[in-house]
């Protein structure tokens, strides 16, 4: 039976491990917070598996402790605590949960109905007002499948039509009635962007309205941030003046701060440029990631990541050096003029500066499923290359670099003891077509067993379908 | 369409008999043309026949023909010899119904030639987009460098729920396609967005153009679908002369189709088919082969509820033949096609049918298996050396020939990725190649 955490004890164990949260800037301040609650589960020792740690390291033979929802011990010969669930490991790989830094699940749910389609708000070229979680369908039938697939935690952004699209949310991925029993504690939440062709053809080309160009494009952005930067100069509480005898009462509001009326739109620009939210660009060509580096510069923020980017591996040193990741596909190309030179190394040749941060996503309700699986296609490919790149290596792109990039790295990413016990047991490598996801944990509790459907989620859409196999 | 010449097919020398890595195969390009000879030894031979795997085994090609498959097989003088190592050995892979060659940029209307859209005439099955097809698409190096040898050219829905027909081709530059052309037909929700916002109308649509092309109704009727060539076209198909292929997944409309396929008497397949599972035995006794989406496993519309990653082992447990198509971009990621055949094996479908699919079975289904598909003694030398697995995507091909013909393992994406791997120098990039 399971039983939840009270409330208390939730917020006890995360003020264990998660950073003190510093007291949130206004922009950043959250009336929508977090309700998720791990669920109480005795402990688990999963004995004598191979174990990719997702920082780099790889542990033949070795166990891994899950106690209070968090990872307590990884190494070889654990003692078996007299209470704990030992899970047999033999010929087993275990790795952290995956993490997808680019989902559109519930957001362009599964059916793909029209009362659904809540992933882009077309409506202007810039809704940084807008925050994806509130579009968030919790019965997208796609979450349980890219949980049988070892995914933890994704981010939801919105689409990429839009010049700035809007914030990002970051989901434990539980099954759950409302998005806010999802939200990540603690997770920052993410900027959309996007350049190049969808933000153009969408305004320019469908409506008439700027931008047309990629110059347009540009010239929205900095127009954007150009108010977020007054924005943010108008709400810097000022020093008080000094009262004089014939000095009326204040003016304004009472914290002296005063901004005039609030706006959404550049409180998620201020929070952007002030770090407290993470800033994530679709962005295929490296001309453009350039430019978008550029205007970083020019307002002051920094950019967490680069999505898609299929021409990421022409600039992989910059980004590097700019302490860029690269959010990136297999091998997914040629659907437009931007993805035209798309290949098959780009995740391996932005892999190889010094202090590069690639990460595999899938912006698809089916490769989430499977991220495993691109990882596996980025191996080969760079083999091919005559790159050789370890299983240890490649299992940063799906956990601990993502994290990284999502501002959790403190919390999740990595089987490290202190983080969260979100872990998968896969039946082999997981580099391979037939890698599958054995067991999946989240905060220590077993969340998925694909031999026990009883233990494998069903959103409620799909309960009493006459379909279903 | 950015410029890339099609790489011509480049035969190995006789002096080769070194193992094929990269540096081999780009010494390679400079050697004279030649007989499309080979001598293939000690490969594990995977022959989609009921031979099934061989191990030890060798394969002579000679005249861009397999002559023989067995072991301790010699060379004839001057025929060169490749050693396999014991590595894995198939025959070359089918890349699914694509669009390569009708479609360069999807998202650039000018480089695409898939689908007919006329509003005023959408019925028109003697569109052929084999016509349009163009060899030096640099899609297809691309395809072929992960083991893809042919193809199913399918014809998009422009406008109508007949699409049209399109051929088979095999990838190694050759302009025209093999064998008969099939017709593309999609049935259920995306076919009734198409007649009238009703999947009924596409029955009430159907039963009258089998009319005209059967003669009862007259040819100068006008409430007549058809033209004259169409009439001629669904005729052809009526007579069992070619493949009808029919895009289409709720179980209900898999049902009626069966009942029109059996009373009408023409030759039928079924491509995605997420719920073809609940018909198995019917699909079975029919003889419907099925192409399966071998990844779609989420309700994606209202007609695929049923959908199941279980589908192609299902399918196959009941006696229906299985072969995989995608579903999304299937043109620019054909190369995919084997981690469909992979996850479909990891999902209860034996191995050797995972490679059937993507060989045997859709080189008979769609009428050219005399030729290709199989590796067996006179079929086409199509075949493909992997460095492990072919199904497993964590391997990759590691040399391909076609008609016998080792093709340059090389596409627009190795020579970008080369371009690039290479450390900077002064000169910028644009002078490298």
């Amino acid at each position: 039976m399971r039983t939840r955490l009270t409330a208390g004890l939730g917020l006890a164990l995360f003020s264990l491990a998660a950073p003190s949260a510093p007291a949130a800037s206004r922009f950043v301040q959250d009336p929508y917070p977090s309700t998720y609650a791990p669920i109480a589960s005795a402990p688990v020792l999963i004995h004598n598996a191979t174990v990719l740690t997702g920082t780099g390291t790889r542990l033949d033979n070795a166990d891994v402790l899950l106690r209070d929802g968090r990872i307590a011990a990884v190494g070889p010969a654990l003692p078996v605590p007299a209470d704990a669930v030992r899970v047999d490991g033999q010929g087993k790989w275990v790795t952290p949960g995956i993490i997808d830094v680019h989902s559109h699940l519930g957001v362009y749910p599964s059916p793909g109905v029209s009362a659904h389609s809540d992933g882009n708000e077309m409506t202007a070229p810039v809704t940084a007002n807008v925050w994806a979680e509130h579009s968030v369908w919790p019965q997208d039938p796609g979450f349980a499948a890219a949980l049988a697939g070892g995914v933890t935690a994704m981010q939801v952004l919105p689409g990429s039509a839009n010049l700035v699209g809007g914030r990002g949310v970051t989901l434990k991925n539980v099954p759950a009635t409302t998005y806010q029993a999802m939200k990540f504690p603690g997770a920052p939440w993410g900027l959309k962007m996007a350049c190049g062709e969808n933000p153009k053809r969408v305004y320019g080309g469908g409506k008439g309205v700027a931008p047309g160009t990629r110059m347009g494009n540009v010239a929205g952005y900095r127009a954007a941030f150009i108010d977020a930067s007054e924005y943010i100069a108008k709400n810097t509480p000022k020093k008080p003046k000094k009262k004089r005898w014939f000095s009326g009462g204040d003016k304004g509001d009472s914290a002296g701060d005063a901004g005039g009326k609030r706006d959404l739109k550049l409180d998620t620009l201020a929070g952007a440029i002030q770090g407290d939210i993470r800033v994530h660009i679709h962005c295929y060509r490296a001309d453009e990631m350039a430019t978008m580096l550029d205007l970083s510069h020019e307002f002051g923020f920094r950019i967490a990541a680069f999505h898609h980017a299929v021409e990421a591996y022409k600039l992989s040193d910059r980004l590097a050096a700019e302490g860029v990741c690269g959010a990136l596909w297999a091998d997914w190309w040629g659907f437009k003029m931007e993805a035209f030179d798309g290949i098959q190394d780009n995740i391996a040749l932005v892999d190889r500066p010094a202090n590069s941060c690639a990460i595999v996503h899938s912006d698809s309700p089916e490769g989430i499923q499977r991220l495993n699986q691109e990882a596996a296609k980025a191996i080969a490919n760079a083999r091919r290359a005559g790159i050789e790149i370890a299983p240890e290596r490649a299992m940063m792109w799906l956990t601990l670099n993502a994290a990284r990039s999502l501002g959790v790295e403190k919390q999740t990413g990595s089987l490290e003891p202190g983080k969260m016990g979100d872990v998968v047991i896969w039946n082999g490598s997981p580099f391979s077509s037939y890698a599958l996801a054995e067991k999946v944990y989240i905060d220590g509790h077993a969340v998925y067993d694909r031999q026990d459907t009883r233990r494998q989620p069903l959103s409620d859409f799909m309960l009493g379908q006459e379909a279903r196999p | 369409m950015s410029a890339m010449n099609r790489v011509a097919a480049q035969p190995l020398g006789s002096r080769c008999r070194a193992w094929l890595g990269t540096t081999a195969l780009l010494m390679l390009t400079a050697l004279p043309l030649q007989a499309q000879d080979l001598l293939i030894r000690n490969a594990t031979v995977h022959t989609a026949t009921a031979r099934g795997s061989l191990t030890n085994t060798d394969v002579l090609v000679q005249g861009g023909v397999i002559r023989a498959v067995g072991t301790g097989l010699s060379a004839p003088a001057g025929v060169p010899v490749v050693e396999a190592g014991g590595k894995p050995l198939t025959p070359a892979l089918f890349g699914g119904i694509t669009d390569i060659g009708i479609d360069e940029v999807s998202g650039e209307s000018t480089t695409v030639d898939s689908a007919l859209k006329l509003p005023d005439q959408p019925l028109r099955p003697e569109f052929d987009v084999s016509l349009a097809y163009n060899p030096a698409s640099v899609l297809i190096p691309v395809a072929r460098l992960d083991g893809i040898g042919f193809t199913a050219l399918g014809a998009n829905s422009g406008g109508g729920f007949i699409a049209g027909q399109g051929g088979v081709v095999r990838l190694d530059g050759s302009a025209d396609p093999i064998g008969p052309l099939a017709l593309y037909v999609r049935l259920g929700a995306p076919g009734a967005e198409l007649t009238g916002s009703s999947r009924a109308a596409q029955w009430m649509l159907l039963e009258q153009m089998v009319s005209e092309a059967r003669g009862r109704v007259p040819a100068d009727s006008p409430h007549a679908l058809l033209t004259p060539a169409g009439r001629a076209t669904l005729a052809r198909y009526l007579a069992g002369q070619g493949r009808i292929v029919v895009q289409v997944d709720r179980a209900a409309d898999i049902r009626q189709l069966l009942r029109w396929a059996a009373r009408e008497k023409v030759r039928i397949a079924i491509a995605g088919g997420a719920e073809a599972w609940r018909l198995a035995p019917q699909l079975a006794q029919a003889r419907v082969p099925v192409f399966v989406d071998a990844l779609g496993n989420l309700p994606t519309s209202f007609d695929q509820l049923g959908a199941t990653l279980d589908n192609a082992a299902r399918l196959h447990a009941a006696g229906v033949a299985v072969s995989f198509a995608q579903r999304d971009d299937a043109s620019h990621n054909a190369r995919k096609m084997r981690q469909l055949a992979g996850n479909a094996v990891a999902n209860g479908l034996p191995w050797a049918d995972g490679l059937a699919g993507l060989t045997r079975v859709p080189a008979q289904v769609l009428g050219v298996g005399d030729r290709i598909g199989t590796l067996e003694p006179g079929k086409l030398a199509d075949l493909v050396l992997w460095d492990g697995d072919p199904l497993d995507v964590g391997h990759y091909a590691e040399q391909v020939w076609l008609g016998g013909r080792a093709m340059p393992m090389r596409s627009r994406q190795t020579e970008l990725r080369d371009r690039y791997l290479a450390p900077p120098t002064t000169e910028p990039r644009a002078y490298s190649r």
